[in-house]
């Protein structure tokens, strides 16, 4: 029989099992994937199965980081999210921790797009580190996402967001996230852009200043094609800082009701 | 006549745009996003666009901070 163990053909003889082909194949593996799942040694293989096999410890290659994130998710949710493309309009608070959650879970392209360069005063929420200071904030986040997964493709787009060229940059995208940081940038945001893609979602930010309660921050669906997150008064003003705690909330509400939208669970 | 506003029922004046109902709403138009029957409106159309009975709205008003 015909099976595909790391991607390789191989052909077993029929009642193969898992620890043979481990013997054989990969002795040190300790984590062994067949068809997506985690099995015992023991298990039994049959014609077309895909094995992947694993050592803990090792960075793995790409087809076994790809097996990993299918154990982890199910086949099914990893093939989903693998395929999507997504774009975040603004990687500060909200878009930087938006994107490192949504690299995290395999998403297989992200646009990012911001003006803006690192600087000290955003490392007290934004996902960027005291050595990056000075760089272009799209380039230091393309950089940790790529420590995290190198495979997920990263276009980091350094330029300054208008109605004349953000919809042509996000025109692949299934959902878009607003992540910007002025009110009337995010209200631009989202009528440029649904008047150029008025069937793609989006999903944006508003109230997550300060550190009031946490459950007032909220998951809304605004209409047909938007949804928005944040507790929809706390705005940053003197006195009411942005923080990472509250912020984060905000920007995983938002990273999550993307991940729904990819999954068909919301609309 | 009648239309609606974030799911409730509202009462306006026949002849008023989306621009005097923001008005009469105290909201800032740069700060709002409109939906107007399924389609968001471009802020260009607040001032010309009348507003027709059984109108469904949903106004977004945001809030700074990212």
């Amino acid at each position: 029989m015909q099976v595909k163990i790391n991607e390789q053909d191989i052909t077993l003889a029929d009642g193969a099992t898992l620890e043979q082909v481990r013997l054989e194949v990969k002795p040190d593996a300790d984590l062994l994937i067949i068809n997506g799942y985690p099995a015992e040694p023991g298990t039994r293989l049959y014609e077309g199965d895909r094995i992947v096999l694993i050592r803990r410890g090792e960075v793995p290659a790409e087809e076994e980081l790809d097996a990993l994130l299918s154990a982890r998710h199910t086949p099914g949710v990893h093939e989903k999210i693998k395929g999507a493309c997504v774009g975040i309009a603004g990687v500060g608070g909200l878009g930087s921790a938006i994107a490192v959650a949504l690299t995290r879970i395999g998403v297989g392209q992200l646009i990012i797009a911001d003006f803006d360069t690192v600087e000290a005063s955003n490392l007290n929420r934004q996902h960027y580190f005291i050595d990056q200071i000075g760089l272009p904030k799209v380039y230091a986040l393309r950089d940790t996402l790529a420590r995290i997964n190198p495979h997920v493709h990263i276009t980091a787009c350094h330029l300054k967001l208008t109605p004349d060229n953000l919809g042509e940059l996000f025109a692949s995208t299934q959902v878009l996230v607003e992540a910007f940081d002025r009110a009337d940038q995010k209200v631009m945001l989202i009528e440029a852009f649904t008047s150029r893609c008025p069937d793609t979602p989006i999903v944006a930010g508003s109230g997550m200043a300060g550190y009031g309660p946490s459950n007032s921050i909220r998951t809304e669906q605004c209409g047909k094609r938007l949804i928005v997150c944040g507790d929809g008064e706390t705005a940053a003003g003197p006195g009411v800082g942005l923080m990472a705690p509250r912020v984060g909330v905000a920007a995983h509400h938002q990273a999550n009701a993307v991940l729904r939208l990819l999954l068909g669970l919301e609309s | 006549m009648l239309i609606q506003v974030n799911g409730k029922p509202k009462e306006v004046a026949s002849g008023t745009t989306i621009e005097a109902l923001l008005q009469q709403l105290q909201l800032n138009v740069h700060q709002v996003v409109v939906e107007r029957n399924t389609m968001i409106v471009n802020k260009q159309c607040y001032a010309d666009d009348l507003l027709v009975e059984g109108d469904i709205l949903e106004i977004v008003h945001f809030v700074g901070g990212g």
